[in-house]
Formats: structure tokens, C-alpha cells, sequence
């Protein structure tokens, strides 16, 4: 099948900024929203777009991304031609000197070149894992190529506060949308302005073009080195995303965005509600959830086949999460097939997959620290 | 080429289940909806699979649509097979003309060459319209190990009900003596489960004979076992214990789907040793807001409840609204329960909207038999509707001028 776009994700690119999560897995693999994991937004939103040849590139700890994506049948991306392919460190072709893993996007993309070059689509869309959105990338496209642009970023107008601007790429645009400038991570940064998204769209000849540049040069950041280089030689143009989106940058910052998704019903409804865009999981085959008697729930998204006896409230259930009787879940997610006992009381809690919590357990966070508590964790 | 297999699975999907009315309007029994998520095909092909038949096929004729659709390539159930997997067979033109389904004999009479190509050692006949888990491998290696010509599955009924099934008689080392068919007077509570294994050649000889006899109507049990059992064929029972329920009735449907539900259910779904496979839809999780109440029910993917569920099963994607309240009721996907209505003892089908303060359903203690509203029907508000009624498109307007406007 002959396709326009191929897609590439990074799932590894964020491991750093949200460490506990990305302890055992890789940032694609974080859970997020009761039934998914990150990479299921960039996977959904390529394949609801009509791309349906996806690169993912990872880096290590990728066991539970591979469990999940398995040969990607649920995102209908098990196909003949094309569908999805892992693209992992190539050894013989470590990107740096010191001969370890990479550790940017350009890194990355050196190491995969020959599978780059093996592309047969005219452009190429990158996309992070960090990013929660539900976007027509069809219209990105279109209007890339209506511009003949060489790459188009899609922006975010946001007010940046000093802690995300950190881990951020300001693009400064003119009123056509032609990109004028970057600013990269800067150390202070409080106005409203453009931030990427990481999503970007390019030429696939000028991206292989870049990474050779790279290879013969060591370049190291596709930003600093590359786009802060060509921006006034190449044409490079920003597409303004109006939706609601959700970054994270931080273990809070997950946190109150998986919040937000209880309280703010329409972001809820942007992400999930559009039956023409429906974000793709893995399929686990539960049976529907079940409320007993005298359990108690509400403010709460829940996940099949759970079993609650108890009380959640303002707390997110992923699949298969027992919640014993007498046991009060308040502000907080547990994912997957956490299992709580009877008389057990949870507070701004994040409990990781497999977590059991015996009878009669308190645990409490605060709003601006929930306690994590890790993978198979027995307490 | 095709490979060898031991079995070939046979399930018969194309009853029109006349008595779940307008439930089969559009669709074929074993495509409706059952416990939130599944379709009770699910129920039968999930055995197969977890018993390790790979070969299946599944008779179709009345309403095929949703049940083609659903099915699909078998992809849900692991039958996405380059060698066997399910395969849909509706009836068909063959060089002699062509005929619908006469009886469940027939209907496997006109597929024999499906069962050919596999060469199996056995053949087992299964319905699509039962609730149920059960390893028909057991069953299939006593059938050989008697080198018996046919197994029947049976289970004990209670007494007062053997009347409505076809009731076997065994000798004390469980080989069947004597057939009836719903007997007036049963003389034991062992009824057929309509669940049979051939030894393939004998099946496919008394399928051809039965074909030639123009009196016969071509069914299994008034026809095909009476005749094997007159001629002294191997015929033996095989006992299963354990949850099994004709859902060929509205009470019989909402009781299985009623049977999900408690601490201790009497049939469990959240069973991982004996998973239950189903097409699945891609949903957002469930809301669960304030103001709702939700009580000893089933709520599925894609719901969004304000309201209160009290001993429901509630399919993917039903919205109840603000003190609106839900009880003893069985609900299909994509169901809107407006604000303020009720709904009482009653079957809705999917895509149905109830009207905002309507009242459906006066309760299980007025009522034998649950309400039953269709799909795609839209209930104006402040109706009220009462009784062990069918509403459907064809007597809506009835129905709603005579219920009471409040």
C-alpha cells in the first residue's frame, strides 16, 4: 500500500522528567487515563489520520511497550504492507563517541537511518509520547503540503511557567506562520508563547538529508543543531493547535492532569468522545466492572473489570483493580489489577500494576505529593 | 490441502428465537446482546476456543447481518486461522437448486463438505442460544474412549421443568436407552442440552438417510437421535453439573443476565481459567459522577451515570441521568435514560432513549415477565408504560397513547 506519511515515535524520549513511572517501563508505556498507555494517543492519532506505517523507536526497558503494542492488531496496525515496526537501538551504530545509547531525538534518529532511508512515503511525522491530545494530523499534513513547507511544528499557545519551560521548545512565527526563531529550554521563561508539541512534520529527503548531516558532523539536538541552523535557509512553518492538550513534566503534573479528566468533562469528551477519532487500546478481554452492594462511587472513572465493595471517590480505577469492603479510595488512580483488602484507607496515591494493599492499611499523600507506590509492591 | 482435525465444531445460528420478539428484530438470537459486553454466541465459541477446537462452524440464515459482522474473521476468539478457524455458512445455490434451512439436521446435511475437508474424527453439534462454560473436550475423549457413535451432553433439571426438554434414559453405565421429546410424563430429569458429538461417518450416513425420508423434518431431536437409537446404535450421555440456561425466552434472558450479578454469582465472569472472548468496541473508561448511586449491577465501558442502578447490567456506552433510577433492569448499549425517569423490571434495547420523567416498568412484584422496549425507539417524556408488555416500532404509537401521561 502506498502511503503519504509514515510515522516515527520516540517512546523513550521523556524517561527522565517522569522517573518513578519509567522505572520499569518506558515513557509510551506509562499508564494514563484508566485504560491506556501514553503511546496509545500518538499510535490512535496516526492511524485515525490514514497512517498506517508507524516507527517506533526505542531505547531500553521496552518489554512492557512491546507486551502492549504486541503486532499491533488492536490500533489496526497488523497489516501486510506496512503497519508497525519496532526500530530498536542498532548496535553497530551507536550514535556517540562514547559508543552508549542515544540520548536525543537526532541520536535516535542516526541510529535508525537505514531504516529511514527505507521509507517509501513522501513526508514523515514525529511524534513524542508525553503529549495527550487528540489531533487530525490529516490537516497538519495537508496544510504541509499545501505550504510546501519543508517541516511544520505543530505549536501550542500556552502561558509557560518557569518549571515547563525547562524541559520546552519556544517557535517564534510571523503572522503567515512562517517560523522565525526558537527558543530552546530557556532557564526563565513566564509570558504566553508557542510551544512545540513535538509533533512535527517533514520531507522525508530533508530528513535524511539532516541526518546525514548529523552522522558526518556529530551533531547532537535536532533543535539546537539543525533547526536553529536552517531556519532561515529552509522553509519551516508552525501549525497552531487550538484543542486541549496535556504535557506532563513532572510526577505532579501527571498526577493532576489525570485529575483534570474527572473534573473537566469536556476534555474528557475532546479526548475520548469523538466517534470518528476513538483512542485504541490493548484489548484484555475483562468482563464488565462490578458495584456491590453497598459500595459507594463517585467522581471516578473506572475501568472493566474491576470489583468495588468499598468507597472511590474522585479516584481513577484502571482495569481489573479490586477494591475490598470497608476500604475508602479517595484522589487517587491505581492501575491495573492493583488489589486493595478490606479497611484499607488511600489518600493521594499512586499505586503501580500488581500493587497489593492488605487489610486495614493506611496510606496518605497530599495534593501536591501523592505517594507512588511501585510495581508488585506488597504492602 | 487441508489439515487434519480431530473435531469440527458445528453451531447452529440461525434460529429466529421468535419468543425474544422484538429483540430479534434485526438481528439473530445469537447476536443479542447478554451481560454487558457479550453477545451470547460469545458463550459457545469461547467453549470451543478454550477447549481447543479450532475449526468452527457457525449455520446462519435468519437476519445474518449483525451476526456476519460480528463474527467477522474470528479475530476475537483466536479463529483467525490459516487452517480451520470460524467460517460463517449461510445457505446456498448448488447445482441441484437451493433451499433454506429445513431443521438443524438439514442445515448440517447441506455444509457436509465443510465437515469433509477436515476429515475429523468427530463432529460436534452446538446451539447458538446458551449461557454456559464447558470443556467439550472431556466430552469428546469419553465419546471416544466408548467408541460410542453419539454423545449427548445432559444435565438434571428439576422435575416439575423436565417437561419442556427432551428427556434421556440411561443403563447404569450412562448409555442411553430411551428418547422423548418434551414428554408429558417424564420418567427421569436428564435433559438433552442440545449439545451432540457424531462420530463423523455415522453422522454424515444418518444425515443422508434422513434426507431421503420426505416425512422426517430434518431435526436432530425428533428425527435423527430417535431413528439412531431405534436402529441400536452406541449412544451415550455425558453429565455436565455446573450453570447452563436456554436464553430462548425474555424471562429466561433477563434471569441469565440477573445470574451475573452478586458476591457469589451464580455464574461467573470474572472466571480467568475460562475467559469468555467478545468483539471488542473501543470505549472510554465508565464516569461514574456525582449523585450516582450504583448497587450490586454490572456497568460497562462508556457509560456515564448520574443517576442511580440498582440489580442492573448496564451494556457499553448507557448514560443515566441526574435522579434518574435504574432496577432489576437489563440495559443494551448506547441506551440515554433521561433525568427523572424510571425504569423498572424491563429489557431496553440498544439506541433506545427514555424520555426525560417517563416511567417504564411497574416492578417485579407486579409483573411475571420483564418489560421489553426495542432499539432505536424513543419513549416521550412523562410516559408511562406498565405490564409485561413488547413495545416496538409497529405498536409504539398504541402504546404510548394508552400509557398514562402523568
Amino acid at each position: 500500500m502506498n502511503t503519504l506519511a509514515t510515522g516515527v515515535i520516540f517512546s523513550n524520549i521523556h524517561d527522565n522528567t517522569l522517573h518513578d513511572l519509567t522505572r520499569m517501563r518506558s515513557t509510551a508505556a506509562i499508564p494514563f487515563g484508566c485504560r491506556y498507555r501514553l503511546i496509545d494517543f500518538a499510535l490512535s492519532n496516526m492511524v485515525n489520520s490514514g497512517i498506517f506505517d508507524v516507527n517506533i523507536i526505542t531505547h531500553n526497558n521496552y518489554h512492557s511497550l512491546m507486551d502492549h503494542i504486541g503486532s499491533g492488531k488492536d490500533w489496526d496496525l497488523a497489516r501486510r504492507s506496512g503497519g508497525v515496526r519496532f526500530l530498536p537501538p542498532f548496535v553497530t551504530a551507536y550514535a556517540n563517541a562514547e559508543n552508549s545509547l542515544y540520548t536525543t531525538r537526532l541520536e535516535a534518529l542516526e541510529s535508525v537511518n537505514y531504516s529511514i532511508s527505507s521509507f517509501n512515503s513522501k513526508y514523515v511525522i514525529l511524534s513524542d509520547c508525553d503529549v495527550v491530545c487528540n489531533i487530525d494530523l490529516r490537516e497538519v499534513l495537508e496544510k504541509h503540503i499545501e505550504s510546501e513547507a519543508d517541516v511544520t511544528f505543530v505549536v501550542k499557545r500556552t502561558k509557560a511557567n518557569p518549571e515547563m519551560a525547562k524541559h520546552s521548545i519556544f517557535i517564534d512565527s510571523d503572522r503567515k506562520g512562517n517560523v522565525t526563531g526558537f527558543t530552546y529550554k530557556p532557564d526563565r521563561y513566564d509570558k504566553e508563547a508557542d510551544v512545540s508539541l513535538n509533533i512535527t512534520i517533514l520531507n522525508r529527503s530533508y530528513l535524511q538529508e539532516i541526518v546525514s548531516e548529523a552522522i558526518s558532523h556529530h551533531y547532537w539536538s535536532l533543535t539546537r543543531d539543525i533547526y536553529m541552523k536552517d531556519v532561515s535557509r529552509k522553509k519551516y512553518k508552525v501549525f497552531k493547535y487550538k484543542d486541549p492538550v496535556a504535557e506532563f513534566t513532572s510526577f505532579e503534573d501527571y498526577f493532576n492532569v489525570s485529575m483534570e479528566l474527572i473534573k473537566n468533562e469536556d476534555f474528557f469528551n475532546h479526548l475520548f468522545g469523538n466517534p470518528d477519532r476513538p483512542i485504541y487500546t490493548k484489548i484484555r478481554n475483562s468482563a464488565p466492572t462490578y458495584f456491590s452492594k453497598n459500595s459507594y462511587v463517585k467522581d471516578s472513572l473506572i475501568a472493566d473489570g474491576c470489583i468495588i465493595e468499598g468507597s472511590v471517590e474522585n479516584s481513577i480505577l484502571f482495569r481489573g483493580v479490586k477494591v475490598g469492603k470497608d476500604t475508602v479510595v479517595m484522589n487517587s488512580i491505581l492501575f491495573q489489577d492493583t488489589f486493595t483488602g478490606e479497611n484499607v484507607t488511600l489518600q493521594y496515591v499512586v499505586s503501580d500494576k500488581d500493587v497489593v494493599i492488605r487489610d486495614g492499611v493506611s496510606i496518605s499523600g497530599h495534593s501536591t505529593m501523592p505517594v507512588y507506590i511501585e510495581k508488585g509492591r506488597m504492602l | 490441502m487441508f489439515k487434519k482435525k480431530e473435531c469440527v465444531a458445528m453451531l447452529l445460528a440461525g434460529g429466529q428465537g421468535s419468543r425474544l420478539y422484538t429483540l430479534t428484530e434485526t438481528m439473530a438470537k445469537p447476536a443479542v446482546q447478554f451481560g454487558g459486553k457479550y453477545r451470547i454466541i460469545d458463550f459457545p465459541l469461547s467453549n470451543c476456543v478454550n477447549s481447543g477446537i479450532d475449526t468452527v462452524g457457525v449455520l446462519t440464515q435468519y437476519q445474518p447481518l449483525v451476526l456476519n459482522e460480528y463474527i467477522g474473521n474470528g479475530e476475537p476468539w483466536d479463529l483467525d486461522k490459516s487452517s480451520g478457524g470460524v467460517h460463517v455458512l449461510p445457505p446456498y445455490q448448488g447445482k441441484k437448486g437451493s433451499d433454506w434451512y429445513k431443521g438443524t439436521a438439514n442445515a448440517i446435511y447441506q455444509n457436509i463438505n465443510f465437515i469433509k475437508r477436515y476429515s475429523p474424527k468427530v463432529v460436534l453439534i452446538l446451539s447458538g442460544d446458551h449461557i454456559y462454560k464447558m470443556n467439550y473436550s472431556k466430552m469428546i475423549r469419553e465419546h471416544l474412549k466408548n467408541e460410542a457413535d453419539c454423545t449427548i451432553a445432559v444435565l438434571k433439571v428439576p422435575m416439575d421443568q423436565a417437561k419442556r426438554f427432551g428427556i434421556l434414559n440411561t443403563d447404569d453405565k450412562n448409555r442411553i436407552v430411551d428418547f422423548e421429546e418434551k414428554p408429558a410424563h417424564p420418567k427421569s430429569n436428564n435433559a438433552s442440552m442440545g449439545i451432540y458429538v457424531f462420530s463423523t461417518d455415522v453422522l454424515i450416513k444418518y444425515l443422508e438417510m434422513d434426507e431421503q425420508d420426505k416425512e422426517s423434518s430434518n431435526d436432530f431431536g425428533k428425527n435423527i437421535i430417535p431413528k439412531m437409537l431405534d436402529d441400536g446404535k452406541k449412544m451415550y450421555a455425558f453429565n455436565f453439573e455446573g450453570y447452563w440456561k436456554d436464553v430462548g425466552t425474555i424471562s429466561s434472558l433477563w434471569e441469565s443476565n440477573m445470574d451475573l450479578l452478586g458476591k457469589n454469582p451464580k455464574f461467573n465472569l470474572f472466571d480467568k481459567s475460562w475467559r469468555i472472548y467478545y468483539r471488542h468496541e473501543q470505549e472510554p473508561p465508565q464516569r461514574i459522577n456525582a449523585g450516582a448511586d450504583v448497587q450490586n449491577s454490572f456497568v460497562t465501558e462508556g457509560c456515564n451515570i448520574s443517576g442511580k442502578v440498582y440489580n442492573s447490567v448496564l451494556s457499553n456506552s448507557v448514560t443515566v441521568e441526574k435522579g434518574a433510577i435504574v432496577r432489576d433492569s437489563v440495559i443494551m448499549s448506547g441506551v440515554v435514560i433521561k433525568s427523572g425517569a424510571v425504569v423498572d423490571y424491563t429489557i431496553i434495547d440498544h439506541d433506545t432513549v427514555i424520555g426525560k420523567d417517563a416511567e417504564v416498568g411497574d416492578g417485579k412484584e407486579n409483573n411475571k415477565s420483564p418489560l421489553v422496549i426495542g432499539a432505536d425507539i424513543t419513549i416521550p417524556k412523562k410516559t408511562r408504560i406498565t405490564g409485561s408488555i413488547i413495545v416496538d416500532h409497529d405498536n409504539l404509537d398504541e402504546v404510548i397513547g394508552k400509557g398514562e401521561n402523568k
